[in-house]
């Protein structure tokens, strides 16, 4: 009797002390989990999920349970990465937020731009240049893609334009016959 | 390494059927120049050349047509002479079928040389970087497949201890450089003495492999003849992909190429034998790289053979004077059997990079057969010459864990398909990997710039809300002032005054202050 | 001129699955055969019926899980679980007992897992298990090999037959008469009433190394695992390491108390532990993958069968020692990464 106690108070001592070591050892930084959701969005910020922005619907998943398919840019691939994170079933894309698109830039056509301003106050990144009455133009390398800027334009100077593959971004795809007949089902290539 | 006696092994590996046979029985010849030549400007690894012609400009044989951009470039010379006919979009040969911006020559059949660099005879008066310069203005780049350049290559400043040519041509189907060896083996020992030169250093090894003693006595010749000391040529057994540069390496010296560096980091620069003769006509000679040896091979073509050909020469040419396309030919290959890339059409040029074209039959490449579920015999793992668990890479792929598959040090992959070649359930490894890596890249690629976009905006919704919070703060202020001074009418009349000029003044320029950043 | 398009590497592969696990089953042909000499016809039944039953589980399971059954089941590799199990059960099976085994081994251990590649353990030894502990008595009935004398009568095709289809030994054969224990049930038995191993060994039941019968049978299994082998089917480490798991301690006990322990040759030669080492360790899906994981899965299952043997309750170990070693393999994949190419030691 004695000896078994003596064993079992061993036993539990040994392991608590364990999984006080590893609480310590493993210990995952403190982010909160807003930042997190954050990083996993693809700061379009377009506001195709109905919130200002990325932030704030990371915001929202936290505080008021939105759904995790809201994101038409980011996709599955960030829907997958959310449902991860915060431990919840992934799901399609809801077809109301909008369709999965190909990343394009704004440009605009600088010979019909009035110099408006309007789609400088609605780019979310600041990435469109220009002064009121002069031509404006869009610093590519900072368009997200967002569309935001195309609907103010009166007179319809913006266009979205997919961007090309270059011998320098074209990748291999994904090999078509790979799922070895079972797994998931491939994929299209991205 | 100095007094090799002894070899060392790399990691798995496979014995292949050579296919080279075929190539190395017709004697080494030269491919007649063709009536157009097309000469894409990003043909190396590194930034795209720039056009310095433009259509209508009369070029003459070695002129460039095209100089470098950036540290890692390389310029573009005239294979022969004649007149520029246009500069834009061509397909080019790449595994995308894309078009990329060529120089496109029309020849006039009298290959009139252009006169522009001097040959250095006396190159050993000369110093590194003076060499480096014609190596560079010459248009050298590795010619074993990579096509990085090879001035830059050389520039790893002193304290190597050995270069190592690499004549170790593994691939099954690929003869050019051993035809080069047997035919240009003087050449190949000018080359190797003046990169010894360039680098500073006392000790060179010539790897050729044991199934090339054609190639073997040629160089032994050769260094009998130049009588140089500091150069011996070593055989290594005939194991695919010894030729890779990290392998060869390995082979001869016992050493691994640390993961991220290069050889340089452990003392050893590998250049390919064909880049070490590109280097000696450009010294000696003051020829720019306008021609390479190409295998042409495979039992789709009627007279398998290596031949020199002009840079830019369309494939449909090249094929021409090895007798044409025979009855079987379904695939055109760039490269050879393992990691050569397939093209769709025969009217692409002929780049720096073309060592090898294989026009194959059904026979030559099988289709593949549907995969089966890996059965994690580890075969896989056995033959990778980079000693990785190709299975484990696979199924974190095929799961899109595309971190795992980070953390099993894909990058260290070298594509080289030994995987693929012993799997029993026909898994298309190699392709997965490649998939894998450019997943990892794109999605670095995204994350860097929704990093980017994420500062911007909030750098944005910072800037509105100080402007919100100045506002308030400027209002509150004139309402204070305005019941404080509400004593002397006056001093109110003034305020008033001040504040109508300036919301005049405001609408005017309002527009233009929104506008700025 | 147009060509198609193929993605490197272009070469093909040579081997392919059903390959493999068609030379297998050339390599069990001399042990078969070795078989049907020291214990009689009864091996050709459990044989026809646990291949029968397991290819009927296959299709049966793919059709289930909706793929296509023709292209799987012609792998083989359901019938070289087949097979397996059926060296594994004792020469007089009723067919019910095999094609449970079979049933089992394909339906919950293998396709119930995802099929082929995705079973954690070998299908054949969770079959075998299962049956030793469903089945006791069946299980435990074998035969005295050819050639002890211990009886006169051996049921012939006629007899053995009728028992595979009833269950029941016909009119003059009984296991009284003709039913023997299996040489390391013997040892452990009677090592219990404090024989030593000597006289223990000075029975009929026991050849010039190990088992009388068992010893020529491993004998043949064993050339069948070399010649696969040279055919690089299998790699030496497996086989290997699970030999010196068994050789190891044997030797250790023998040394230290010859009088209470069997030999090493005597642990070598008999049961399964040659079949095991070859065919059944070496069983890819449900091993380690890695060389050095390897080596550590195999020692493990030769010292776990040493265990059981020595000291735990059935009389031999391979068959557990293997499952237990499956449950570990993950772990083991996980220690074992190797160190690639350009990374520090
Ligand atoms: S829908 Fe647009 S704003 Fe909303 S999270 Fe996605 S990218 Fe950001
Ligand atoms: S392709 Fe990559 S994983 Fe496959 S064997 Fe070659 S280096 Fe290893
Ligand atoms: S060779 Fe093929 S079947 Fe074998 S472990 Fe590798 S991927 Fe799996």
């Amino acid at each position: 009797m004695f000896l078994a106690i003596v064993a079992i108070a061993t036993l539990s001592a040994g392991f608590g002390l364990l999984l006080g070591f590893a609480a310590v050892r493993f210990r995952t930084e403190g982010d909160p989990v807003v930042d997190r959701i954050d990083s996993l969005l693809p700061q379009t910020q377009c506001a195709q999920c109905g919130f200002p922005g990325c932030r704030p619907y990371a915001a929202a998943i936290v505080s008021e349970g939105a759904d995790i398919n809201r994101c038409p840019p980011g996709g599955d691939a960030t829907i997958r990465a959310l449902a991860d994170l915060l431990d919840r079933e992934p799901k399609p894309l809801d077809p109301e937020r909008g369709v999965v698109k190909p990343r394009a830039v704004a440009v605009i056509d600088e010979e019909v731009c009035i110099g408006c301003t309007l789609c400088i106050q609605a780019c979310p990144v600041d990435a469109i240049l220009g002064a009121g009455k002069l031509m404006h133009t869009v610093i590519a390398d900072e368009c997200t893609g967002c569309e935001l800027c195309v609907e103010p334009c009166p007179v319809d100077c913006i266009d979205m334009i997919e961007e090309p593959v270059t011998l320098s971004t074209w990748r291999w795809p994904q090999p078509v016959d790979s799922t070895g007949g079972s797994g998931s089902p491939a994929r299209q290539a991205g | 390494m100095a007094g090799q006696s002894r070899l060392w092994h790399f990691h798995g590996g496979l014995e292949l059927p050579a296919h080279k046979s075929g190539s190395t029985t017709e004697p080494l010849t030269a491919a007649p120049v063709p009536g157009v030549l097309i000469h894409p400007l990003s043909q190396h690894i590194g930034s795209p050349s720039e056009a310095i012609v433009a259509p209508g400009d009369y070029v003459k044989k070695g002129q460039p047509v095209a100089s470098a951009t950036g540290y890692i470039g390389s310029p573009v010379h005239a294979a022969s002479s004649g007149t520029v006919i246009d500069v834009g979009p061509q397909p080019v040969p790449h595994p995308s079928g894309l078009s990329a911006d060529c120089v496109v020559i029309e020849t006039d059949g009298r290959d009139d040389p252009y006169v522009g660099y001097d040959p250095l005879i006396n190159y050993r008066t000369l110093n590194a970087p003076a060499l480096r310069a014609r190596v560079r203005e010459c248009g050298i780049v590795g010619l074993g497949g990579a096509a990085f350049p090879t001035s830059v290559k050389l520039n790893v400043g002193t304290g190597l201890k050995s270069l190592i040519l690499n004549g170790a041509e593994c691939e099954p189907f690929i003869s050019c450089d051993d035809m080069l060896m047997r035919y240009r083996a003087e050449q190949i020992v000018s080359g190797a003495q003046i990169m010894l030169h360039v680098l500073e250093i006392r000790h060179c090894c010539i790897a050729i492999e044991e199934d090339k003693p054609e190639s073997h006595q040629s160089l032994l010749k050769a260094l009998s003849a130049a009588g140089d000391e500091r150069i011996e040529v070593v055989r290594v057994p005939a194991l695919y992909p010894e030729g890779g540069e990290r392998q060869l390496i390995q082979v001869l010296t016992g050493k691994e190429v640390p993961v991220g560096g290069i050889p340089a980091d452990i003392g050893y620069l590998c250049q390919n034998v064909g880049t070490a003769v590109a280097v000696a006509r450009a010294v000696l000679r003051g020829e720019p790289l306008i021609s390479r040896i190409v295998t042409v091979t495979g039992s789709g073509v009627a007279q398998p053979r290596n031949l020199e050909v002009r840079l830019g020469t369309p494939i449909s040419h090249v094929i021409d004077a090895c007798g044409g396309y025979t009855e079987a030919a379904r695939y055109l290959v760039m490269g050879g059997g393992m990691m050569g890339f397939p093209l769709q059409g025969d009217q692409l040029p002929v780049i720096k990079a073309t060592n090898c074209l294989l026009v194959a039959s059904e026979e030559d490449i099988r289709p593949r057969s549907p995969a089966m579920p890996c059965i994690r015999c580890g075969d896989c793992a056995t033959a990778c010459p980079a000693q990785l668990l190709p299975q484990q890479l696979y199924w974190h792929t095929q799961s899109e864990e595309f971190d795992r598959v980070e953390d099993l040090n894909i990058y260290a992959c070298i594509e080289c398909g030994c995987c693929d070649l012993v799997c029993p359930s026909h898994i298309p490894l190699t392709q997965n990997f490649r998939y894998a890596k450019a997943q990892i890249w794109s999605q670095k690629r995204e994350r860097e710039r929704s990093d980017v976009a994420r500062n911007r905006f909030e750098a944005r919704n910072a800037r509105i809300a100080a402007e919100k919070s100045e506002r308030a703060r400027r209002l509150a202020e004139k309402t204070r002032m305005l019941q404080t001074g509400a004593a002397d009418p006056a001093a109110k009349k003034a305020l008033i005054d001040e504040v109508m000029k300036r919301v005049g003044d405001k609408k005017d320029s309002s527009a233009e202050e929104s506008g700025k950043e | 001129m147009q060509f198609l398009l193929t993605r490197p590497p272009h070469l093909r592969p040579a081997v392919n699955v059903t390959r493999v696990m068609a030379e297998l089953l050339v390599a069990l042909a001399p042990a078969t055969i070795a078989y049907i000499w020291f214990f009689g016809p009864g091996i050709i039944f459990n044989m026809a019926i646990c291949v029968a039953v397991a290819c009927l589980a296959e299709v049966a399971m793919l059709a289930a899980r909706g793929r296509p059954s023709v292209a799987q089941l012609s792998d083989l590799t359901a019938v070289v679980t087949a097979v397996l199990l059926a060296f594994a059960l004792p020469p007089l099976t009723p067919w019910w007992v095999a094609a449970t085994g079979a049933a089992f081994a394909i339906v919950f251990a293998k396709q119930l897992y995802g099929g082929l590649g995705y079973n954690p353990f070998n299908p054949a030894m969770a079959g075998y298990v299962v049956l030793l502990i469903s089945f006791p008595v069946e299980m435990t009935q074998w035969l005295p090999p050819a050639g002890t004398d211990l009886t006169a009568e051996r049921p012939g095709l006629e007899a053995t037959l009728w028992y595979v289809l009833t269950g029941q030994l016909p009119a003059p054969l009984s296991w009284d008469t003709i039913g023997g224990a299996t040489p390391l049930d013997d040892v452990k038995t009677q090592l219990g009433l404090m024989r030593t191993v000597d006289e223990v060994r000075s029975g009929p039941l026991y050849g010039d190394f190990g088992a009388r019968g068992w010893e020529w049978i491993n004998n043949f299994i064993a050339i069948g695992g070399i010649w696969m082998l040279y055919r690089r089917v299998i790699r030496w480490h497996i086989p290997v390491a699970v030999l010196l798991g068994i050789i190891i301690p044997a030797t250790a006990f023998y040394i230290a108390d010859p009088g209470n322990h069997a030999s090493p040759a005597f642990h070598v030669f008999s049961g399964a532990t040659v079949l095991g080492a070859f065919f059944i360790a070496t069983d890819p899906v449900s091993a380690a993958t890695s060389d050095r994981g390897r080596l550590i899965y195999g020692f493990g299952i030769g010292m776990l069968t040493y265990i059981i043997r020595a000291w735990g309750g059935y009389p031999d170990g391979i068959a557990f020692a293997v499952l237990l070693m499956n449950m570990a393999v993950p772990a083991i994949d996980h220690f074992t990464v190797p160190r690639p190419y350009g990374h520090e030691r």
